[in-house]
């Protein structure tokens, strides 16, 4: 009789564990709002740590009669701590494996996060597992937030690629692009044309033009200058009046199409093992610690631990613990970068230094002319910042200009302003064109430059302060034709950590803080 | 989590469970012995892909001794008869490498006597292979018929070639494609080209016609014009008339 009213009431207790149960359970951050698929499973799983609770109760006769509740006894201990670390599971975070299907979830852990799925994103993805030595050694995990690329840089590039940079460093990036034409199996075709840039110079830049050429030259680029005689022998649509100067590109110079690399990074790149994840970085977890430098000065250095990674179109999020996060987040990385609390500090100091990338945007006009120039036709860039491109074979081009400082379009959305092509893209290229007086524009899209309002040239390697970022951004609209030899740099740097096949060093971020610009002339 | 154990599970034992006689069952479980170990079967392939595409990079390699010792001339040659292709010097026959790519090496004593056609027809040429061709500053012909790696970046490297070159064919190339021809205006003393059958071409006719618009004192052989046009009134008419295929 006793027996019975022990066991009555310990099932009473047993009701009064599963409300309690159910309640916790509504407390998981909004992922009952659909991605569960139900109810039913839910409670199902809450019948485990009850049904425990209620076992080893049961099982021990020296608390016979007791009401459930009572904790913290003796020999139940350990058991006490157990039941803990089951609660703490369930609550958002938790390292729990829920019978649910998680597939959308990234992993818990994983040593290299890099935010952002671009081209810049992927290569470093790509070199990380080629170079990692043994196989499978590092887990990477790629979160992008959009998977449609609908306002990724790389998906709206024009897709050229050139040589005639004034920098050694961004030549000799370039020169490396050719790894864009051995991307592993299966063998991408990434519709490169070989047909070179051409760039005009007008009085004031032919000096310049020339120097630039020299230093060209001495990184092994395939560069010729030429007279306006030969330009008009050699392209007789063009009007060569007010140009002093070309310089054309012969080899590895031309333009490609960036979705099929992208797309074929992607491929190669998950064939690989790299996991993906849809979701966008909201929060960075990390740790300080303050130590002395040579001179005496106090510095705090910060360590990232976790990033939260927020699912897209749900309040769920998952925090992946890590060991690096690299930046590539492209037009967006000045805002991962402040997450992370880089610029946090007073202006004029290492720790008030933030990263200078911006978005910019930039207009692409696709026209039809007919009685425009043929095969031939390499990527012109005038003197005027204004540039076009053959597109096909049905006379069609694509061009565009750099708006100068104070015409800057504003930033906010992807809105494609067409007068802008009829007062400054128009004007200048039928001046040098001159079938261009007839032409019908077809189409025209907007997309970012991640710009580096410091010096317009990119961003790579780690923080000097957070220890464990580093960034591969801020290209200004050269990150296309940078990111295989970009990729490789950075992978190198976080497996070996020094660079190897490149020297980046100039393009660290201490330079920003020193002031030590590394400034690019030739930017379309 | 039994759901989803007893799923594997279950897959697992349904194939042992079915009953198989005689050799499709030896197959089924070679099958199975596979698909148990699928990473080191994908890793296995990789290897064996990797090494066909080192065996084309070595044999695409550059040969500086040769080049140094005998010079450009005869290291160009040297090279296209390693591949199993032919060589014609200016003034002399045509050297070519018999069944067991054996060939004789005379040319050597040929000291500055400039190679003037070479016949590359099917060799496993590509990007770094072309360092040794275009050393060969007074080549006249190029035959690349059926190269499969030759590609558009290839042919963006044969400017150094415009002043002699005025024999090219490309026909058959898998990998070469309008994009690539249009590079080829450099070569401004080009009478010869030929580029029929590239299947990697989107549009033949237009491309033939764009390409003689851009060569113009160059023959073209190509596509005809008028491929890939829709067929005429006449065709249409007859369709109609027998609508059952004899």
């Amino acid at each position: 009789m006793l027996r019975r009213a022990l066991q009555l009431g310990l099932g009473r207790g047993l009701l009064g564990r599963g409300l309690l149960g159910r309640g916790l359970g509504t407390h998981r951050g909004g992922s009952t709002l659909g991605k569960v698929e139900g109810s039913g499973g839910y409670r199902g799983s809450w019948v485990a740590p009850v049904s425990s609770y209620v076992t080893f109760r049961t099982r021990d006769p020296a608390h016979d009669g007791k009401t459930v509740g009572r904790l913290g006894e003796g020999d139940q201990n350990g058991k006490v701590s157990e039941i803990k670390k089951k609660i703490q599971s369930v609550l958002p975070g938790g390292a729990w494996n829920p019978p649910y299907d998680t597939s959308y979830l990234p992993p818990e852990h994983s040593d290299v996060v890099i935010v952002g799925g671009g081209v810049i994103g992927l290569s470093v993805a790509y070199w990380l597992k080629r170079l990692e030595k043994p196989r499978g050694a590092i887990r990477v995990l790629v979160v992008e937030r959009d998977h449609t690329y609908s306002q990724a840089s790389t998906a709206l590039s024009v897709g050229g690629i050139r040589q005639q940079f004034s920098v050694p460093e961004n030549i000799q990036l370039s020169l490396f692009s050719e790894y864009l034409a051995v991307v592993d199996d299966p063998p991408l075709d990434i519709q490169f044309n070989p047909s070179g840039y051409l760039l005009l110079a007008s009085e004031k830049g032919a000096a310049v033009m020339e120097s630039n050429v020299k230093v060209q030259r001495q990184e092994g680029a395939k560069v010729c200058l030429m007279s306006p005689e030969q330009l008009r022998n050699k392209f007789p649509w063009i009007n060569t009046e007010g140009v002093a100067l070309a310089s054309y590109g012969m080899e590895y110079e031309g333009w490609f199409d960036p979705w099929c690399l992208l797309q074929g990074l992607r491929r190669k790149v998950q064939s690989m093992g790299v996991l993906f994840c849809h979701g966008e970085v909201t929060r960075f977890v990390s740790s300080s610690s303050h130590t002395e430098t040579t001179s005496g000065e106090e510095v705090t250095l910060k360590r990232i631990h976790e990033v939260h990674v927020k699912i897209d179109r749900s309040l769920e999020y998952q925090p992946v613990e890590c060991a690096l996060v690299i930046n590539a987040a492209g037009a967006w990385s000045g805002q991962i970068a402040e997450l992370a609390g880089v610029g946090k500090g007073p202006p004029g100091t290492l720790q008030g230094t933030k990263l200078p990338v911006e978005r910019r945007k930039r207009y692409v006009y696709l026209w039809h002319c007919p009685q425009g120039p043929g095969l031939e036709t390499p990527f012109i860039v005038d003197a005027s910042g204004a540039y076009f491109r053959r597109e096909g074979l049905g006379n069609n081009y694509l061009g565009g200009c750099s708006p100068t400082e104070e015409e800057e379009p504003d930033p906010g959305n992807l809105e494609v302003d067409h007068d802008f092509f009829q007062d400054k893209v128009w004007p200048p290229l039928a001046q040098r064109v001159p079938a261009f007086e007839t032409l019908k524009v077809r189409s025209a899209w907007a997309g970012y430059y991640d710009y580096n309002t410091f010096d317009q040239n990119g961003v790579v390697g780690p923080h000097p302060l957070v220890v464990n970022m580093y960034f591969a951004t801020g290209f200004s609209g050269h990150g296309l034709q940078q990111a295989p030899a970009v990729g490789r740099a950075v992978a190198e740097m976080v497996l070996d950590g020094h660079f190897q096949t490149i020297n980046l060093s100039p393009f660290h971020f201490s330079r920003f803080y020193l002031g030590e610009k590394v400034q690019e002339h030739n930017i379309i | 989590m039994p759901v989803w154990n007893r799923g594997t599970r279950g897959i697992r034992g349904l194939s042992r469970a079915v009953a198989l006689e005689g050799s499709q069952k030896k197959g089924r479980s070679l099958l199975q012995f596979l698909a148990d170990r699928f990473y080191d079967v994908q890793a296995l392939r990789e290897y064996l892909l990797q090494k066909q595409v080192l065996k084309v990079h070595q044999k695409n390699r550059p040969f500086t001794y040769i080049k140094e010792r005998f010079g450009p001339h005869a290291a160009g040659a040297y090279f296209i008869l390693k591949q199993g292709g032919a060589v014609k010097f200016q003034g002399k026959e045509w050297i070519r490498s018999d069944a067991h790519g054996h060939f004789s090496l005379d040319f050597l004593k040929f000291q500055a006597v400039p190679v003037e056609a070479v016949d590359a027809s099917g060799c496993a040429i590509n990007y770094q292979g072309l360092d040794s061709l275009l050393a060969l500053k007074e080549l006249q012909s190029l035959w690349l018929q059926r190269c499969p790696h030759v590609d558009d970046w290839c042919l963006g490297r044969l400017h150094p070639l415009a002043n002699s070159l005025q024999e090219l064919s490309l026909a058959g190339c898998p990998r070469i494609s309008e994009r690539g021809l249009a590079s080829l205006h450099h070569l401004r003393n080009l009478r010869r080209l030929d580029i029929s059958d590239l299947p990697a071409v989107s549009n033949p006719g237009l491309t033939r016609i764009l390409v003689e618009e851009m060569l113009p004192s160059c023959q073209v052989l190509g596509a005809d014009w008028a491929q890939g046009l829709p067929s005429g009134p006449e065709e249409q008419s007859q369709d109609r008339a027998s609508p059952i295929p004899a």
